[in-house]
Formats: structure tokens, sequence, C-alpha cells
């Protein structure tokens, strides 16, 4: 078989700079333009295309984009990553029917709202090992959900209706007759964390993220403050999930705690063992398959989560570094080892 | 605050029969966290078909219905052991399923940390749907074996029969268990394991065996836990696990995840604080505040409460 990850690495190394910004831009107009594509095999039975490509599909790849950089790049379990979604989700849901203020001006509240948790949970927290972090993030998103269930003010079960939509920019409506608009917001929040993301890889705090998932007393013994990037790692996720959160919520005009449930967490970091952890294209890729297959595979309809989870199983048993596993040698390493060549 | 002073003694009885409940379910993700040190996912899902385990039997084996006679003696006796054994054998079937179909393959291959967690929640998933799928998503009521009848009242609290058979028959198991890692061959052989996966196998230890050993007894103790809760709470659907399962792993994080000791208390004080707390704050709250302490916890004791201080129970 071949390496399909090390061609692309490959060819992308040798083209200059007009070659990749032309692919670049090739490539996300083509992605841009999958909304149009839906007109064979790709249509999913109950929900329509366009809608699927908006939830779970865009979601999905966006969060898990997000919880890539606390799972992937610095290697700390998180089990409740739902929680800065929800935290996103509310703030856009209880702002944008308590205030005037539009979908656009709650995003970066919602963001912030949601690094503040991150900070807030993530001081206290990050000095535990792997598995411990797990459990006590896995409790935190629990903790968001029951605690938006028992506040009345925030609908408590029945959760918040009516949220508007956002208005209207560069021409584009959002609304439910035009799922095509916010497949493009969400293509344009994925661009800026994969930008995000590559931008840091390559700079200290990747490197310190690398060092710490490698082996964090080692880092810190190398005079890396692993806490604090860890903490950023941590906020950074958070504000992913919050921005998703916010977006999610405008989209669906009604949230519930509902919504929130654990599972989310499961499924989101189950995109990113699946596709491939710590590379980017793998998590998107994971984040795709594991977002539309449930939905292709409506009309089994009973059986799909079952379907769903002997997938797991067996893609986990025969690639358990996922579909498009990161690089052995990470790419700073082989950059730097041409540069002394 | 006011039912907290009142009803003392009453939530206390209660909030370790619950905790007794906990401590064997959390002996399932103890168990298996301190050979493999990996989460076993699927434990929920194990101690779920306990219980469903439990209702065949008490349902359709011995023909019990919900307006039956109740039954006394000898009968009640050896229809609560055979429920109780299936239970048990069922779960740690099922135990013993999850470690050859998610951990084996994976664990010969040497593989990243996340993997194994991976397959274990689609395990899960494949486990808990399929029930979903057998029972068309309804809750079933499983049939009272166990008239609930009050033996006595000390200091105000009721001690229901049973519940009172979790106090007993729960803590005999723990201490069976405990034997059994001690002192059998196959007990030493886990905690020879535990302590060194490498040079156990240059000992001569069959790997292999000792997992799947690890796996069953987690699934036995997971199974008998099922039963207790049917007993007492006659009720189960194909999701139950996932709220128990969820307690039992904090039960078992607070004790100090991979100890058998620390289960034992960490089970115990989860079950007496859930009580407490939801008579105090309202059961709605319940799941809020043993989080919050579970944090308190781990804040200040990073392995939790018994983590590394006692070595020689480790498994």
């Amino acid at each position: 078989m071949i390496n399909l990850r090390d061609a692309g690495a490959n060819a992308w190394a040798k083209w200059n700079k007009p070659k990749r910004a032309a692919f670049s831009i090739v490539a996300i107009f083509l992605v841009g333009l999958m909304p149009y594509a839906g007109f064979s095999i790709l249509n999913t039975p109950i929900s329509s295309y366009a809608d699927v490509l908006v939830y779970p599909v865009g979601m999905y790849v966006l969060m898990a984009l997000g919880l890539n950089i606390v799972v992937g790049k610095s290697g700390m379990l998180d089990l409740g990553y739902v929680a800065f979604f929800a935290i996103g989700a509310y703030t856009m849901g209880f702002l944008g029917t308590h205030t005037h203020l539009n979908t656009w001006e709650i995003l970066p509240i919602g963001i912030a709202l949601a690094m503040l948790a991150g900070v807030l949970l993530g001081i206290p927290t990050l000095r535990l090992r792997g598995d411990y972090l797990a459990i006590v993030t896995l409790g935190f998103g629990e903790i968001i959900r029951i605690t938006a269930v028992n506040t009345i003010k925030i609908g408590g079960p029945n959760g918040i209706s009516n949220i508007p939509h956002p208005p209207s920019v560069f021409g584009l409506t959002f609304d439910i007759m035009h799922p095509n608009s916010f497949y493009w917001l969400i293509l344009v929040l994925i661009l800026l964390v994969i930008w995000m993301i590559r931008r840091l890889t390559v700079r200290r705090p990747g490197r310190a993220w690398e060092a710490i998932r490698q082996d964090e007393d080692a880092a810190e013994l190398m005079g890396v403050p692993t806490l604090k990037y860890k903490i950023w790692s941590f906020v950074l996720g958070a504000a992913v999930g919050g921005a998703a959160g916010v977006v999610f919520a405008s989209k669906a005009l009604f949230i519930s705690p509902d919504s929130f449930t654990l599972n989310i967490s499961i499924l989101i970091l189950s995109c990113i063992v699946f596709g491939g952890i710590g590379n980017i294209w793998g998590v998107i890729l994971g984040g795709v398959i594991l977002a539309y297959l449930p939905e292709r595979i409506r009309f089994i309809s009973d059986a799909r989560q079952l379907v769903f989870g002997i997938t797991l199983v067996v893609i986990m048993n025969f690639r358990p570094d996922g579909l498009l596993p990161r690089k052995k040698r990470e790419k700073i390493v082989t950059k730097s080892a041409k540069e002394v060549k | 605050m006011q039912t907290l002073i009142h009803q003392f003694w009453q939530l206390t009885f209660s909030g370790v029969a619950q905790g007794f409940i906990y401590v064997l379910i959390s002996l399932g993700y103890t168990m298996v966290y301190g050979v493999l040190r990996m989460i076993n996912f699927a434990n929920s899902e194990i101690f779920m078909f306990g219980t469903f385990a439990t209702v065949v039997v008490s349902r359709d084996l011995l023909g019990y219905g919900s307006d039956s006679q109740p039954i006394h003696g000898f009968t009640l006796i050896w229809s609560l052991a055979l429920a109780l054994v299936v239970s048990m054998i069922v779960s740690g079937v099922v135990a013993l399923l999850v470690e050859l179909i998610a951990y084996r393959r994976l664990r010969s291959r040497g593989t990243n940390r996340l993997a194994p967690l991976i397959s274990a929640i689609g395990m899960s998933i494949v486990l808990s749907e399929s029930m979903r799928l057998l029972t068309a998503s309804r809750s079933v009521g499983s049939p009272r074996l166990l008239a609930k009848t009050s033996l006595a009242e000390i200091g105000g609290a009721n001690i229901r029969v049973d519940q009172l058979m979790v106090v007993i028959v729960a803590p005999i198991m723990f201490f069976v268990l405990q034997w059994f890692v001690n002192s059998t061959r196959l007990g030493k052989g886990i905690r020879a394991v535990s302590m060194n996966e490498e040079t156990a196998k240059l000992m001569g230890i069959n790997l292999n065996r000792v997992i799947s050993a690890t796996f069953l007894i987690g699934g036995l103790m997971t199974g008998a836990s099922a039963f207790f809760f049917e007993t007492v709470y006659e009720n189960t659907k194909y999701n139950i696990g996932f709220n128990l399962g969820l307690a039992a792993f904090t039960a078992a994080v607070l004790g100090g995840i991979g100890n058998i000791r620390g289960a034992f208390f960490g089970g115990l004080a989860l079950g007496l604080l859930e009580t407490y707390a939801s008579a105090v704050l309202g059961s709605q709250w319940k799941p809020v505040t043993v989080f919050i302490v579970l944090v308190i916890v781990l804040l200040f004791r990073p392995n939790g409460i018994f983590g590394e201080a006692v070595q020689q129970t480790r498994v």
C-alpha cells in the first residue's frame, strides 16, 4: 500500500511558495463547494446533505481539531471537552435571548468564557497524572451539564429556545433555508484553527507540547515551563470548543442539556484517535468519517450505533495509530536536520 | 440539613449499602487498571449485562413474576444464590470477551495508550447497543425475590433485609478477593504483572492467562454488584451502567486506582458522601458534589487516598 501521508508530505516539501499557495486555494475552493456535491450516493437519508455537512460533520471536525491540541499535541487525555462546547452554546443562548447582542458580538464572549473555564479548570487539575486528569475532566463535563439541568435561569432541563440566527454578512444569509452559509462559516473557523496549529507547531509552544507529550519529566528538567504550556494548550482547545458552541447554538436555534452529554466528548476523542492522533489531516478525516457515517447509514436506523461501535473496535485493532497516523519523527526534527545538511 | 440530622443513621445505613455496590464495581476498574494501567471503559456494560442476568434468572428461569407470592427459607436462599452466581458468570464472560476483542491484539502490538481506550469505548457501544436492540430501549423490572421487610430499627434507621444482605455479603466477597490476590498462585501472578510486566514474563508467568484472569475476576465482582443492585433497585435498562460505572470509577480513583483496598474505602466513602449530599442539597446535585470532592481529594493527594501508600495490596 502506498503511504499517502508521506507521499503528500514529500510532494508538499518539494513545492515552492506559489505552488503551495495555488494548491491551497484550489483545495479550499473545492472544499467550499462541497455542499453542491450532494446529488448522488453522498446523500443522507433523513436530514439533507447540506445540513449534515454543518452538523455533525463540520462541527465535529472543528471540535476534533480543538481537542487535538490538548490530546494530540500535548498528550493530555481530556474526556470533558463537551463542557467548553456547552459553555459556548449557553453563552450564545443566554446572551442571544436576553440581550440585543448578535452572534458576531457574542462569539468573542463565548470564546473568552470558554477560555476562562479552561484556565480555572486547568490550574488545579493539570498537575495531575494522565488517567486522573481524564476522570477529572470527565467530571467537569458532567458538572457543567448537570448545572445546566438544575439552573432554571438558563432553562433547566428544557434548555433555551428561540436563539437568534446570526445576522447577514457579506451578502450571506444565515437561516434554516441557507445551511451553506453556516458551512462556510465553520469552514473559515476550521481554516483559522488549522493555520493556528500549524504556526504554533513549529514554534516554541509546539515544541514545548511535543516535549511534554514525549516525556513530561524530561521536559520539566530541561527547563520547559510544563504547567504553563499545558494550560495554554488546554485553553486554546477550550477556545475552539467555545467557538463551536456559539455557532452550534446559533444554527440550531434550540439547545438543551441533552445536547451536551459525555457521548459528545467521547465521540470527538474517537474522531481524533480514529483519524490519526496528532496529525491534522488524520483528525479531519476521522471527524468527517465518524460524523458522516452514522448519518449515511441511517437507513439501518436502529443498528447504526452498533455499526459505529463495531467500526471503532475493528479500525483500532487493525490500525491502532489511526487511519492517517502522524510521522514517527515530527516535522521540526526533519526540518532542522535538512538545514544542517 | 434538617434531613441529614434527623435521618442520620438511616442515611448512613443506605449509604453503606450503596457504597458496597460501588466497591464491587470499582474492583472491576481497579483490577484491570492495576495490571494494564488502562481504564476499562466497558466495565459499565459488564455491569449492565449482570443486571439483566439477574432479571432473566429470576423472571424466566425461576418463573417469578411481579405478582408471585413472597418466598421463604431454603427456596429463597438458593434462588438468590443462583441469581448471584449466574450474574457473576455472565459478567465474567462478558469481561473476558472485552479483553479478547478490545485489548488483546492491541496489547500484543504494543501501541499508543489511547488506542485500547477507543477500542474499549467501541466495545462498550457495541454491548449497550446490542442490549438496547434486544430490549427495544425499554426498562425492565426485576421480580422481587427478597421481600423488603425491615428487620430492626437501630437509632431510627430501618435495617431493610435487602440492604442488609449487601452489607454482609459484599465485604465477604471483597475479603475473599483480597485473599485470592495475596495468597494464591494466580493472585501472585497478577501482582507480579502489575508490578513489572517484563520481569513477570521473564519469570515464566503466562501474561495472557494472568490478564484474562484479571478481567474475569473484575467481571465476577462487577456481576455480583449487579445482582445486589437489582435486589435493591429492581429495575434495569440498557444504559444503566453509565451512571453507576462513572460513580464506581470515581470511587476507584478516590481510593487510588489500581489499589484493591483503595477501592474498598473509595467505594464506601463515595456511597456515604453521595447519600449525605443528596439529603442536604437535593438528589439532583448528587453527582456534582461527588465530583467536586473528587477534584479536591486529587488536588491534595493526586494519587488518591491510598494511592501509593499501601504498596503491598496493589494489584
